[in-house]
C-alpha cells in the first residue's frame, strides 16, 4: 500500500450563525475527502451543526477543528469543538434527553452522542470542549 | 436570503434550495406564516429535497412552522426528505419531524388536494382569495 497521506486539518472560528454553515461545509468536505459515505457524512455534518450552534447560542465564541486521524485500517475523523463561554453547569443534565436551558428541544448533545462513535465532553467556566470521533473500517481497494 | 413562496390557487409552494443560516430559517418561518394568513391558503407544500442536513434546530423550526400553519387552518406536507436526513434524525433519537411527508412535490400536491377536498371546503378553491361563500 502506498504511503497514506492525511487530509490537512481545518479550523473554523465560531462566532456567529454564519460560522455554523461554514463549519458544516468544512466537515462535509473533509469527511468526503477521507472517504466516508454519504450517510456518515450526514451524521457528522449534523453533529458539527449541533455543537457549533451550542457555541453560538450559549458561549458566543469558540472554534471547531476537524482532523483526519485515519490509519491504514480505519478511516477516522476527529472533531474538537470548544468555546470560551460560561461553561455547562450540570453536564449530566445537559446530556439528558429533553433538557434545555436555551429553549431548544434538548436533543442536541444526546443526539450528537448517538450519531458518533466517540464522544467526550468537559466543561468549566471559560472553556467547554467537546471531542467527537467517527471511525469506519476501510474497504479494501479504496484510496 | 429570501425564499420565494409560490402560489397556486389556494395552495402555496415553497422550496428550500440551499443551506440556511439560523436567521434565514427564522425569516423563512415568519414569511411562510404571514403568506398563509395573507392568502388564506388552504394548504402548503414545503419542499426540502435540497437540504442535505437537518439538525435539531432546523427540525424544530420546521415542526413549529407546521403547527403554526395548522393553527391558521392550512394543511401542510413536507416533501422530499433525503434518506440520509431521515436516518440521522431518527438516530438522534427524536421524532423531530412530526409533520406529514411525501416523497416529492408532485405527490405532496396530490396529498394536499385530496386533504383539502376531504375537508369539504373545496368550494373555496374557485375564488382567488376573496372567497365569500354564496349566501344562497
Amino acid at each position: 500500500m502506498a504511503m497514506m497521506t492525511l487530509i490537512p486539518p481545518e479550523e473554523v472560528a465560531v462566532e456567529d450563525a454564519a460560522d455554523i454553515v461554514r463549519a458544516r461545509s468544512a466537515a462535509r468536505q473533509i469527511s468526503a475527502q477521507i472517504g466516508f459515505g454519504l450517510a456518515d457524512q450526514t451524521r457528522l455534518v449534523t453533529a458539527v451543526s449541533e455543537l457549533t450552534r451550542n457555541v453560538v447560542q450559549y458561549a458566543g465564541r469558540g472554534r471547531c477543528r476537524i482532523c483526519d486521524a485515519s490509519d491504514e485500517i480505519t478511516m477516522t475523523v476527529s472533531i474538537v469543538v470548544e468555546d470560551y463561554g460560561p461553561g455547562i453547569a450540570d453536564i449530566d443534565k445537559a446530556m439528558a434527553n429533553g433538557y434545555s436551558t436555551g429553549g431548544g428541544l434538548g436533543a442536541g448533545l444526546p443526539g450528537t452522542q448517538r450519531l458518533m462513535d466517540g464522544f467526550a465532553i468537559e466543561s468549566a467556566p471559560g472553556l467547554t470542549r467537546v471531542v467527537i470521533e467517527m471511525k469506519r473500517k476501510r474497504t479494501v481497494g479504496v484510496r | 436570503m429570501k425564499i420565494p413562496i409560490l402560489r397556486l390557487g389556494r395552495i402555496l409552494l415553497v422550496s428550500i434550495q440551499e443551506d440556511l443560516t439560523d436567521a434565514d430559517t427564522m425569516q423563512f418561518q415568519s414569511d411562510v406564516v404571514k403568506k398563509i394568513a395573507e392568502t388564506e391558503a388552504l394548504g402548503i407544500a414545503i419542499d426540502i429535497t435540497a437540504l442535505d442536513v437537518v439538525d435539531s434546530f432546523m427540525a424544530r423550526v420546521i415542526n413549529d412552522t407546521v403547527s403554526m400553519a395548522r393553527l391558521l387552518g392550512a394543511e401542510v406536507i413536507i416533501c422530499g426528505v433525503q434518506p440520509f436526513v431521515a436516518m440521522t434524525l431518527v438516530e438522534m433519537g427524536r421524532d423531530l419531524i412530526g409533520a406529514d411527508c411525501a416523497f416529492n412535490l408532485d405527490q405532496g400536491l396530490k396529498m394536499l388536494q385530496a386533504r383539502i377536498a376531504e375537508r369539504g371546503d373545496m368550494i373555496l378553491n374557485r375564488g382567488d382569495g376573496d372567497d365569500d361563500l354564496d349566501p344562497a
